[in-house]
């Protein structure tokens, strides 16, 4: 309800504006070559309301991407520039499927989306329908973030693509940690009350069972998605319950509440997240969450692995001195989406599906990723990290504070098996 | 169980004295106007903003007595300049004004200070445990965000009822014309109540800003509670609108912490069901799950069974 659509409308051929304007200038600076239709891509994630921030800093880093990687470097396919379109679906599945009759009117064929498993599922059936019914203008999903395993299990398609390790491939890693931690033997499990939150319960509670049967569950909370105003009540919970660990899916306002309730209440035990750092959570937290909070995240956080990847850090910083790299997997994305096209020399959705089955592709951080063509899961090494003041090269939140990885594990250590029978459309 | 029951009253006294500092300036504004505010959470929002931009420079106690000042001001011009002439096309017009005011300031304010979570932190001073109980703290700032409340609400009882000024506002609320043709300026008695309501929320958003953190969408978490208190009290009614507050502060503390749920019922009644139950949610559905809905709840049945809420006088 709280949304403004006369601005986004009116945003939107301002900026387009703004794109043709800039191709028409390089273009008459350039050799009078024939101006080509731009490769469009539409980015389709909350860019306002409660979680507003995490969608902006994901559309930053995909739009610089595309600019640094593709755009001044001549564009893609023998000059043809990337566009992104920007889309704000307020992260609510309604309005999901409004931008997606937007961006098909648009003529758009690619999406990326990355938060909320709902909103995720939601355009997963929206896409499948919608491709069943207009061969020849199918859609692709790039899903970069929202991680609930049904997405590359039961309700795989062959139109969506995910680059984030799924919950359970997390889960795994984490409960190996958690499991090697003799001093723990009690865990309150706190999150919210959507899939994800209950995959990330489910899931813990089942992997401890079988690592650590002495482990015992003394909380499992739910409470609403981006309702709840103070956690305090919560912590009290958590507190009684004597637990010596917490382990929590939250994201975005949700997590700093529940994180700094915790801190306040002079609670002293470690909290196990995936979502806890960047667009203002780390500097939030401060010395309060140091060495405390620990997140399961792919890729690496400090020290980054490659120069290419500390240059690429740096450059991003120096045009957008207000966010951070939170999501290099959004770059991965983009360079395999774009190698697909490159290889099939077509922008076509099937052309670029096939081209990512069982890809492997070296990124920037000097890591092979595979993208495994039975369920279209990628997989990648997958890291442990803290939140602390030490060694940190690249900080978030322009704070100080940042991300330091402390244990990490090959991508091979965390394939899983998948239930996922995929039929591949008929061409 | 005790320590969780101490706690859970303690929390819930907090909030319900925040929600109050909220509820008293709606209410007041309402039955000045006759409408609702619907940009009342906005002005909470843009109060914790701006002490947040003045604690960076000046500290947080700059901000503290500034910030309401300055959300104060805004809302008496906002008064002057944008209700008192949109006034005479009558209350829909004042109800989609303030509607419309709610986005705007939303999308200013994540203009100017962007849409990531800003690091408000709590003073040093009051950085402390004040006290330890069962191994848990209750922070001094929040001994502070109650004693700030408090204060509000003896200070506005005693103007309201006490002071000539209380008087003559009560009587510029229900028979404007008389107390204008006692030579008093009524329309600049509605630019002060409104420019005190704002800042009310402002001074709420200063104090709530750093443990419930300031992030854009904090106007949208706290709005819609706010209109329910002020309903539930009754419309208007100042006492109420406390009442309402507490009651509904409290009311969601003990929801949380409290450990029963479908289940328990089912249990004390004999019934089970299997877990692939088409209702299966129904039945294993808990307390602390649906505490945030219960206000809302609470809302329908008084609606239902006292709709001039608890202490409101009917409307002619």
């Amino acid at each position: 309800m709280r949304n403004f659509q006369a601005l986004i409308v009116i945003s939107q051929p301002i900026r387009k504006l703004l794109t043709t304007l800039s191709l028409v200038s390089t273009l008459s600076l350039g050799s009078l070559s024939t101006a080509q239709e731009p490769v469009r891509i539409a980015f389709m994630d909350p860019l306002s309301g409660t979680f507003a921030s995490i969608g902006n800093t994901g559309l930053k880093i995909l739009q610089f991407s595309a600019d640094y990687y593709y755009n001044s470097r001549g564009g893609i396919l023998g000059g043809r520039m990337i566009e992104i379109v920007p889309l704000d679906n307020k992260q609510s599945p309604n309005e999901t499927q409004l931008q997606f009759r937007r961006a098909v009117s648009d003529d758009i064929q690619i999406i990326f989306q990355g938060n909320s498993s709902a909103v995720a599922n939601t355009l997963n059936q929206t896409i499948s329908r919608h491709n069943r019914r207009n061969p020849g203008q199918e859609v692709l999903q790039i899903n970069y973030s929202a991680v609930d395993p049904i997405l590359t299990e039961e309700n795989c398609s062959f139109w969506h693509f995910r680059f984030d390790a799924h919950a359970n491939m997390k889960l795994n890693i984490l409960t190996d940690y958690i499991a090697a931690d003799p001093d723990i033997k009690s865990m309150y499990i706190i999150g919210q009350d959507y899939s994800f939150g209950q995959v990330v319960s489910d899931t813990s509670i089942e992997l401890l069972k079988q690592k650590r049967p002495d482990i015992e569950i003394v909380g499992n909370e739910f409470h609403p998605i981006g309702q709840v105003k103070d956690f305090t009540p919560y912590v009290t919970k958590i507190v009684s319950s004597g637990a010596d660990a917490v382990i929590t899916g939250n994201f975005g306002a949700d997590m700093v509440s529940l994180a700094r309730s915790i801190i306040d209440s002079g609670l002293d035990i470690p909290i196990y997240t995936f979502y806890a750092a960047y667009d203002g959570i780390t500097a939030t937290l401060g010395e309060g969450g140091k060495n405390r909070i620990r997140l399961i995240h792919n890729g690496v956080a400090n020290p980054l692995p490659s120069e290419e990847r500390k240059q690429f850090n740096h450059d991003f910083k120096a045009e957008n001195p207000n966010f951070d790299v939170t999501q290099p997997r959004i770059l991965n994305a983009l360079q395999m989406v774009v190698t697909a096209m490159e290889q099939t020399q077509s922008t076509d959705p099937y052309d670029i599906a096939v081209a990512l089955e069982d890809m492997r592709f070296t990124t920037i951080g000097n890591e092979e990723i595979w993208m495994r063509g039975d369920d279209h899961q990628i997989f990648q090494s997958l890291s442990i990290s803290v939140h602390t003041d030490e060694d940190i090269e690249f900080d978030a939140d322009n704070s100080g504070w940042g991300l330091r990885t402390e244990y990490q594990v090959p991508k091979e250590d965390t394939i899983v098996e998948s239930s996922c029978k995929m039929r591949p459309p008929r061409r | 169980m005790l320590e969780v029951f101490i706690f859970a009253t303690l929390n819930g006294l907090v909030t319900g004295f925040l929600l109050f500092m909220l509820a008293s300036g709606l209410t007041l504004i309402f039955s000045m106007m006759g409408v609702l505010n619907f940009a009342h959470a906005s002005f909470y929002m843009l109060g914790a903003y701006v002490a947040y931009s003045i604690s960076l420079y000046f500290g947080f106690w700059t901000g503290l007595i500034f910030a309401p000042l300055i959300v104060g001001l805004l809302g008496a011009l906002i008064e002057r300049y944008g209700l008192r002439r949109v006034h005479q096309s009558g209350h829909v017009a004042e109800l989609v004004f303030t509607f419309g005011l709610a986005f705007l300031i939303e999308e200013a304010v994540q203009f100017f200070w962007g849409r990531d979570t800003k690091n408000y932190q709590t003073p040093d001073l009051l950085d402390f445990p004040l006290f330890t109980l069962f191994g848990q703290e209750f922070s001094a700032y929040r001994g502070f965000m109650m004693t700030i409340s408090i204060g509000i609400f003896i200070a506005l009882y005693y103007v309201l009822t006490k002071s000539r000024v209380g008087i003559i506002i009560q009587a510029a609320i229900t028979h404007p014309q008389t107390v204008a043709n006692l030579g008093h300026n009524v329309p600049l008695i509605f630019m002060g109540v409104f420019g005190v309501g704002t800042a009310l929320a402002g001074l709420a958003g200063v104090i709530a800003g750093p443990v419930l953190t300031t992030f854009p969408g904090m106007a949208t978490v706290l709005g819609s509670i706010v209109f329910v208190i002020v309903v539930i009290g009754g419309l208007g009614s100042l006492a109420g609108a406390f009442i309402a507050s507490l009651m509904i502060g409290l009311l969601q503390s003990y929801a949380i912490a409290s450990d029963v749920g479908m289940p328990d019922l089912l249990n004390l009644l004999g019934i089970s069901f299997a877990r692939d139950h088409p209702l299966n949610d129904l039945w294993t559905i808990n307390l602390p799950q649906i505490a945030p809905v219960l206000p809302f709840l609470l809302l329908v049945l008084v609606l239902i069974f006292r709709p001039t809420g608890l202490l409101g006088k009917r409307e002619e």
